[in-house]
């Protein structure tokens, strides 16, 4: 479906959707706070910008020093080219050992993979331990936001949520009486899990080591209790060196929610002892993204999530409009990257405003690839035919200023005299929350005719 | 060779370019005038506490002194010469055998002043998942030692040779409900960070 149709349902509540708006843009000046703290701020974007173009300039080798590496400290590295050899991959690593019960934090990589009804149907339990994933889990639905899963939702329903499932009292909505609900709940997990399941937010290629952040603590406890813990990544979270954890670690929380750092930054070289690491290396269209000029530094991408928390569309439309794994801006490129036939409405719902590019720390230019994003889906005719229709005739008249002129004129005569319902019809979806502009009685050259100093 | 990696690859190998090189460190990261205040002001920040002792007596003392130590049943202590451990470390052998710990007293490599992070790793930690099971943490920097900014602190890093290292700002946290800070998310309750500033 269209991501402007499934806004319509969102921006209906007008209340909530202000809510919503609201929420992300506190977000949005908790970063602005802690970015401004930092007279290097600008520097180190691009120092990281940098670090990931020659990441991608360099992957093949790095990602085999990588392997060379982390195998050598003794984990064990798969390479899955699609979503599917992926799945294939975490389902044989669990039979093989007999596992049915896995704990899991974030990943945005499993969500793209849809790897919980796909380990679910070989009947394994697979329990997501972030907060606000747990609470989509048990809604059945999927993330709204990469960063704040939840975002979307009201403590009323959280309470009402874990009274049905985790036997908290009716009607208690108190964040800190509902946390602890979760707290005590997951623990039983925790302690019961074959398995740990994480996604990677660097893998170093120099140490063959990998990083995982969060703020709760689950990613490391979900992997210090069981024996196996498998680590899932996409190629492009590779960085060459450990010393640029340095610039990374400084932009990643700063930039996701206006922490100075995670709470948990954690580094993991090889398994534990007596325990098990696997780390898979997901492809899944990336490798083609890289050999395309105007869109690889999509790949630069970290998942901090701040070009959602600024972007007036999503923050007025909601994560689930986009139908996509990851929504937003960066959602916008990387949807119709993969699936364009899916995901042709995306790079529309953008207003063109900038404000993503302007906040991303890594630099993508993400409004510019969404605009050529705009021109390749037209040229393949990915986009509906009243659109395209539409913007033959503006491109006819443009060019000619005697249509430009006159169909003005036109317009400022016959739209006063016209019925409310030959103007605001399916064919205008400008009118649809909005009046026309009053009709002047003449145009601005028209009067600059008149008025010019002879 | 298998055939996934070699798909792969081939194609990297194709988008190969050597015109692209890593940038040089950055020239002038923040500095400050005084790292303990500010390691002090975020950590407070971050919801962790910051004791500053001058001698292992002192910090022996100032661990005793804790609420959370004075009513743990259970404290594990990687610092056997500030707190003893009720257990030998080595007679646990099962990580979910510390389910009940109430207070973990654990070794901090050093500090980072832009961030309050402490740097905790293995071997000097035997059973890491006791950092976030316990229901709190003390972690004590004996060195002392406080970096500016996380540039430095991976620099002193250099290399990394245990299995396990980790930064940690404060305690377990989340806003996932409506935005409202809850600490003691599924990890520790409380941090208490002592550090021997000699
Ligand atoms: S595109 Fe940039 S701002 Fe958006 S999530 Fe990725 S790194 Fe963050």
């Amino acid at each position: 479906m269209e991501h402007a149709t499934n806004a319509n349902t969102f921006v209906a509540n007008t209340e909530r959707a202000h809510w919503h708006d609201q929420s992300l843009w506190f977000v949005r000046t908790k970063r602005d706070r802690m970015a401004q703290s930092l007279a290097e701020w600008e520097q180190l974007r691009a120092q990281a910008s940098a670090i990931k173009g020659y990441t991608l300039a360099h992957l093949g080798e790095l990602l085999e020093q990588f392997e060379r590496e982390a195998t050598a400290r003794g984990a064990v590295v798969h390479w899955a080219e699609t979503t599917e050899d992926h799945n294939r991959i975490v389902l044989e690593l669990l039979q093989a050992r007999g596992m049915t019960r896995v704990v899991k934090s974030k990943s945005m990589l499993t969500e793209e993979c849809h790897l919980n009804p796909f380990l679910e149907r070989h009947g394994v339990e697979v329990i997501d331990t972030d907060l606000g994933e747990r609470i989509v889990q048990l809604r059945k639905e999927p993330p709204s936001h990469i960063v704040l899963p939840a975002i979307h939702i009201k403590k009323e329903e959280v309470g009402e949520l874990f009274h049905e499932h985790l036997g908290t009292e009716q009607g208690a909505t108190d964040p800190q009486y509902l946390t602890e609900a979760a707290r005590q709940h997951l623990r039983e997990k925790f302690l019961a899990a074959e398995a740990g399941l994480t996604g990677v937010n660097f893998a170093i290629a120099e140490t063959g080591g990998i990083v995982v952040c969060t703020n709760e603590g689950n990613a490391d406890l979900g992997v210090s209790l069981p024996k196996l813990h498998i680590a899932c990544m996409g190629i492009e979270k590779l960085i060459p060196r450990l010393e640029d954890l340095g610039t990374f670690t400084r932009l990643l929380a700063r930039s996701a929610t206006g922490q100075p750092i995670t709470t948990y930054t954690s580094h993991f070289h090889g398994p534990r002892d007596g325990g098990e690491l696997h780390i898979i290396l997901v492809d899944a269209g990336r490798s083609k993204i890289v050999g395309t000029k105007e869109f690889r530094e999509a790949l630069h991408c970290i998942r901090c999530g701040a070009c959602m928390n600024t972007c007036p569309v999503y923050r007025r439309s909601g994560g689930h409009s986009y139908e996509s794994t990851v929504p937003g801006p960066i959602g916008s490129v990387l949807g119709p990257l993969r699936e364009p036939d899916k995901y042709h409405s995306l790079p529309f719902a953008c207003s063109l405003c900038g404000s993503c590019t302007d906040v991303c720390p890594v630099k993508i230019p993400l409004h510019h690839q969404l605009l050529r994003f705009r021109r390749t889906l037209a040229e393949t005719r990915k986009i509906p035919w009243t659109k395209r229709a539409g913007m033959k005739v503006m491109g006819w008249m443009f060019r000619r200023p005697w249509a430009y002129r006159w169909s003005g004129w036109l317009a400022r005569r016959v739209m006063p005299w016209l019925p409310r319902f030959l103007v605001y019809n399916r064919l205008n979806p400008w009118g649809k929350q909005r009046e026309m502009p009053e009709m002047p009685k003449r145009s601005f050259r028209e009067l600059y005719q008149i008025e010019r100093p002879k | 060779m298998s055939d996934a990696k070699q798909r792969i690859l081939s194609r990297l190998a194709e988008f190969r370019r050597n015109d692209v090189e890593l940038p040089t460190p950055l020239a002038t990261p923040t500095v400050y005038d005084d790292r303990l205040a500010q390691f002090r002001s975020v950590l407070e920040m971050v919801g962790g506490q910051l004791i500053v002792t001058r001698d292992a007596n002192e910090t022996r003392q100032a661990i005793e002194r804790l609420e959370v130590v004075r009513d743990a049943r259970r404290v594990l202590s990687y610092c056997p010469d500030l707190m003893a451990s009720a257990e030998g470390l080595d007679e646990i052998h099962d990580p979910h055998d510390l389910a009940d710990v109430d207070v973990t007293v654990a070794p901090g490599e050093f500090g980072v002043a832009e961030n309050g992070a402490v740097w905790v790793c293995d071997p000097a930690i035997m059973h890491r998942v006791s950092l976030f099971l316990s229901q709190h943490l003390v972690l004590v920097i004996a060195s002392g030692e406080l970096f500016n900014n996380m540039h430095e602190a991976y620099h002193h890093i250099g290399r990394v040779d245990s299995p396990f290292g980790g930064f940690i700002s404060g305690p377990s946290k989340t806003a996932d409900i409506e935005q409202s800070l809850v600490i003691g998310a599924h990890g520790a309750r409380s941090l208490n960070v002592v550090l021997v500033d000699r």
